[in-house]
């Protein structure tokens, strides 16, 4: 095992240790459900992070073809959505629990939501193109195009919005660097290197499993030939 | 040939078309005008014209389906064989840009007509129509920005007509569009000061330039096949 897997797992581990144990501040109507800035945001951030890759090898597959990098767009731009759900999943519990509903109309809910349906459309495309070679030109155009078209949603859009319930108006959209406690950032910040690199290694072992795959069916049809 | 005259030349051979085959385009006004009336006797079945909020929800619902049906024809129905002919005539960003340029002109034909039937049967509860037109105009040069490449990836992944992938792979696309232009044209249906619209019309004219560009590069990649 590399380095930065045991690092990951020491960080995760104390990211979990440490928000639940650890010290918050008392804050009214939070309470303790801010203990998922540990696991929400750090999601996001995993997230935001792993769909960039997944776009960097797109159009590094556009640039040079192989079939190598088109597995890494894809199998990244799967964590990308298992990271998204769960992002999803641990803010709408939170929401449900400090503003009293599982989901509101928000500019930032819905670029949460579009940046999923768009990953879901890939997915959909991917599935619906049988030649190789043309299903990943296409979807790598895909992602671009959906990307840089989802890009003013999640960073600009919340930015120029009047209001908005989630935390952070009048900067950064996930939330202000004025909100957080200088002890949860003792937490928070190997939370979010945690989660990333958990990201990356899922996608590294999906990439792997799918390289051997890719052998064994060229061998198949050596075999066959 | 400079590009803006290639450009020139392309669009001037689609609109030809597009009048002399004028099945299609009567097919798309006639999909239009039904839906309206649809909605027209859906509505005064219980008595009364929508409300406000509502009026404006179904008229770009409408757009949006005529978009999708108008975008699913373009560059879908083209064989293989002509696309060979426009590769030895014309370089692809030139054919990328006058369909974006031949879809706008196509939605803002649909859209003409379709609002003038919808105000006629549905009410007119709009305040200001100066900012109205306005927006629908940029609305439906978005809508056709946006969707021009996403047909032709849908209509390359080889299903017929591009149907439901195109709706699929489109209206992720769409939703951060037609969430401003519903916005904008709340506001002048409120008859709010035009200063109040401006900051939304010109990041929907920034999105068009993103579309457009991202549009503009991508094109010859998915040209190649």
């Amino acid at each position: 095992m590399k380095w930065w897997k045991y690092l990951t797992i020491a960080l995760l581990l104390y990211t979990v240790v440490m928000g639940f144990l650890g010290h918050v501040p008392r804050l009214a109507i939070l309470n303790e459900t801010e203990r998922n800035l540990y696991f929400h945001v750090p999601m996001w951030f995993g997230m935001t992070i792993i769909l960039l890759a997944s776009v960097i090898n797109s159009i590094r597959y556009l640039r040079t073809p192989s079939s190598r990098l088109d597995i890494l767009a894809h199998e990244s731009a799967k964590t990308g959505i298992l990271l998204g759900v769960l992002g999803l999943l641990t803010g709408s519990l939170w929401a449900r629990y400090t503003w009293g509903t599982w989901w509101t109309t928000d500019v930032k809910l819905n670029g949460a939501a579009v940046t999923m349906l768009i990953y879901a459309a890939y997915l959909v495309l991917r599935g619906s193109v049988s030649d190789e070679q043309q299903r990943a030109r296409l979807s790598a155009i895909y992602n671009i195009f959906a990307f840089s078209a989802a890009i003013p949603l999640l960073f600009i859009m919340p930015r120029l919005a009047e209001a908005s319930l989630h935390p952070g108006m009048g900067g950064n959209p996930g939330f202000s660097k004025y909100d957080l406690d200088s002890a949860m950032r003792l937490v928070f910040y190997p939370a979010v290197i945690g989660w990333t690199l958990l990201g990356v290694w899922i996608t590294e072992v999906a990439c792997r499993l799918a390289f051997v795959q890719e052998k064994i069916y060229e061998k198949q049809e050596k075999q066959l030939a | 040939m400079s590009l803006p005259a290639e450009i020139w030349h392309l669009l001037l051979k689609d609109l030809r078309l597009e009048w002399r085959q004028r099945t299609a385009l009567a097919g798309l006004l006639l999909y239009v005008g039904g839906t309206v009336y649809v909605s027209y006797l859906s509505f005064t079945l219980r008595g009364g014209l929508p409300p406000a909020p509502a009026w404006n929800a179904l008229f770009w619902i409408i757009l949006l389906f005529a978009a999708l049906g108008a975008a699913g024809r373009g560059l879908a129905q083209e064989p293989a064989g002509l696309r060979l002919y426009y590769y030895t005539v014309a370089r692809p960003e030139a054919v990328i840009l006058a369909k974006i340029v031949y879809n706008a002109l196509l939605l803002l034909a649909l859209a003409g007509p379709g609002l003038l039937v919808y105000t006629m049967l549905l009410g007119n509860p709009v305040q200001s129509w100066g900012l109205f037109a306005g927006n629908v105009a940029l609305g439906a040069i978005s809508l056709a920005s946006s969707l021009t490449l996403v047909s032709a990836i849908a209509a390359r992944a080889g299903q017929s007509g591009g149907g439901t992938l195109l709706a699929v792979l489109g209206l992720p696309v769409l939703v951060p569009v037609l969430l401003i232009v519903v916005k904008i044209s709340k506001n002048a249906l409120d008859g709010l000061p035009w200063d109040v619209s401006q900051g939304p019309m010109l990041t929907l004219i920034a999105l068009n330039f993103i579309v457009g560009a991202v549009s503009y590069v991508l094109f010859p990649f998915l040209w190649r096949t």
